[in-house]
């Protein structure tokens, strides 16, 4: 069982929250990033086995989407903040 | 030689002493005209057929662990092709039709039951996609049922249909072909047959670089020395990621962890496949007695290769539900392993960016079902340099074409597939 750090809530378990995926830098939506920038951008390089900095829900809590940074490997949080 | 019961008769008149190691220790060469990294089920297959099918034997497989170790042997055994998506069920289905005689041609008893598998639907609007599941099945030439009612309950007499649930079971999809194969013999019928033909099997020996100049493949640096060759295929599950970085490849995928376990053995009760289809668990008895339990994933990006109690309890209260005396069992073991699902769900076959350099990689926990049809199209993409038309669908240009191949329509979210 994970213990989140809720920026909010503090601690809480990982039953009360949904998973957002990791974090994607996307292009800025201004017509100048092609296709392949975009493609990059959805699919690739969000699968380190280390730190990984991705959205977690709080849904039965202070419903807040937050950003953490979490070690794949060891499931040690690393640092969390508000989105 | 070959496995018999009057080899084990002889052996056992010379007290079992000259029994010959499955998979010898060869000495490693400097260049082979293959080179698989990844010695599990879907490796050791492509080294069969390549044998087998084309006569190609100056081939290495590098394994990292040992044979047998790896995501091969901690699946739920569970060989099925009901899926919606042609693509999809095209390949499972060839794999469920090359299973059947395995065993045999393997010289190895892999212990493929086919005892029907029961994919319980909760609702009418379930049952009604399950329906359309069956007939493109169906269209496809492969053989399904919907049952409900009385005619559910007859398939499978333990299964608890009366008391109030939360969600109540309105019929199933049966696939009779279904069933369960033990899967660490699949590793080592494949590795032994692949060894016998001369195929060079290293354990222990990971791929540790990937030469690459001018967009082709150079060479496979290993432990053991560098080897010059100019095919490789990387099929090496979890570990994907890693191995394909090393030559400067990007997958669209994310490592998630997968868990499993059994309780302690019983007399059988159970002789079918039985799944819960909300939120998934897996439930069925080995021949040795014990309840083999899957689920989903535990559902956020890990290479711990350690589970969360959150999913134990998932998968167990589910069980619980359609089969209520398990709750009389203890837990014996419990493993997890990792599961590489790409954006859309589906895997990643075939020729990369590096000329040369072919992927076998994010089969997800849906990989262990499709390891002989992977092996005997793996093989023939090494062999022949064309991609086969059963793997086309599931190309790696694919994400970026915009021609993903989404059987749940889950979208690029891999933790929800």
């Amino acid at each position: 069982m994970l213990l989140i750090p809720c920026p909010f809530c503090g601690l809480r378990e990982e039953s009360e929250f949904t998973y957002g995926g990791p974090c994607r830098d996307l292009p800025a939506p201004d017509g100048q990033a092609d296709a392949a920038a975009w493609s990059r951008a959805l699919h690739m390089g969000q699968n380190p086995r280390g730190p990984l900095r991705e959205l977690w829900y709080h849904t039965s809590g202070c419903e807040a989407w937050i950003e953490v940074t979490r070690d794949t490997d060891t499931h040690e949080f690393i640092q969390g903040s508000q989105t | 030689m070959g496995y018999s019961a009057f080899s084990i008769l002889g052996h056992a008149l010379t007290a079992n002493k000259h029994w010959q190691a499955a998979v010898g220790t060869p000495q490693m060469r400097t260049s082979y005209d293959a080179v698989i990294i990844g010695g599990g089920g879907h490796g050791l297959a492509t080294a069969y057929y390549l044998a087998q099918q084309h006569g190609i034997t100056n081939v290495a497989v590098l394994e990292a662990g040992w044979i047998g170790g790896g995501n091969t042997a901690r699946n739920t055994t569970i060989v099925r092709s009901d899926y919606l998506l042609n693509s999809s069920f095209r390949l499972k289905d060839f794999a469920l039709g090359l299973w059947a005689d395995l065993s045999r041609d393997l010289n190895f008893n892999l212990m493929y039951e086919p005892r029907g598998y029961v994919d319980l639907a909760h609702s009418d609007g379930e049952l009604e996609h399950f329906t359309l599941r069956a007939n493109a099945m169906r269209l496809g030439g492969a053989d399904a049922q919907i049952l409900t009612g009385d005619a559910l309950q007859e398939r499978v007499p333990e299964l608890d249909m009366a008391s109030p649930k939360r969600f109540p079971i309105a019929g199933a999809l049966v696939q009779e072909a279904g069933g369960v194969v033990r899967h660490d013999a699949v590793a080592w019928g494949f590795a032994r047959k692949a060894s016998q033909a001369g195929i060079h099997v290293f354990q222990n020996c990971p791929g540790t670089g990937i030469k690459v100049r001018d967009g082709k493949l150079q060479a496979i640096e290993t432990p053991k020395g560098r080897i010059a060759c100019d095919k490789a295929l990387i099929s090496v599950a979890g570990a994907s990621t890693q191995v394909a970085a090393l030559a400067g490849l990007e997958l669209p995928l994310n490592s998630i962890n997968v868990q499993a376990f059994v309780t302690e053995p019983v007399k059988p009760a159970l002789d079918t496949v039985v799944n819960y289809n909300a939120g998934y668990s897996y439930v069925s008895q080995t021949s040795k007695g014990e309840f083999v339990l899957g689920g989903a994933t535990d559902g956020y990006s890990s290479f711990a290769r350690r589970g969360s109690f959150e999913r134990i309890e998932d998968v167990l209260a589910r069980a619980l539900q359609m089969f209520p005396f398990l709750s009389r069992l203890r837990l014996m073991r419990h493993w997890s392993g990792t599961a590489d699902i790409p954006m859309d769900g589906n895997a990643i076959l075939g020729p990369t960016p590096v000329e040369g350099l072919m992927i076998n990689a994010g089969w997800g926990y849906a990989g262990f079902k499709a390891t002989p049809a992977i092996g005997h199209q793996m093989a023939e993409l090494l062999a022949t340099g064309q991609m086969p038309e059963l793997l086309q669908p599931f190309a790696y240009e694919r994400f970026a074409l915009g021609a993903e191949q989404d059987d749940a329509g889950a979208g690029p979210y891999p933790w929800l597939h």
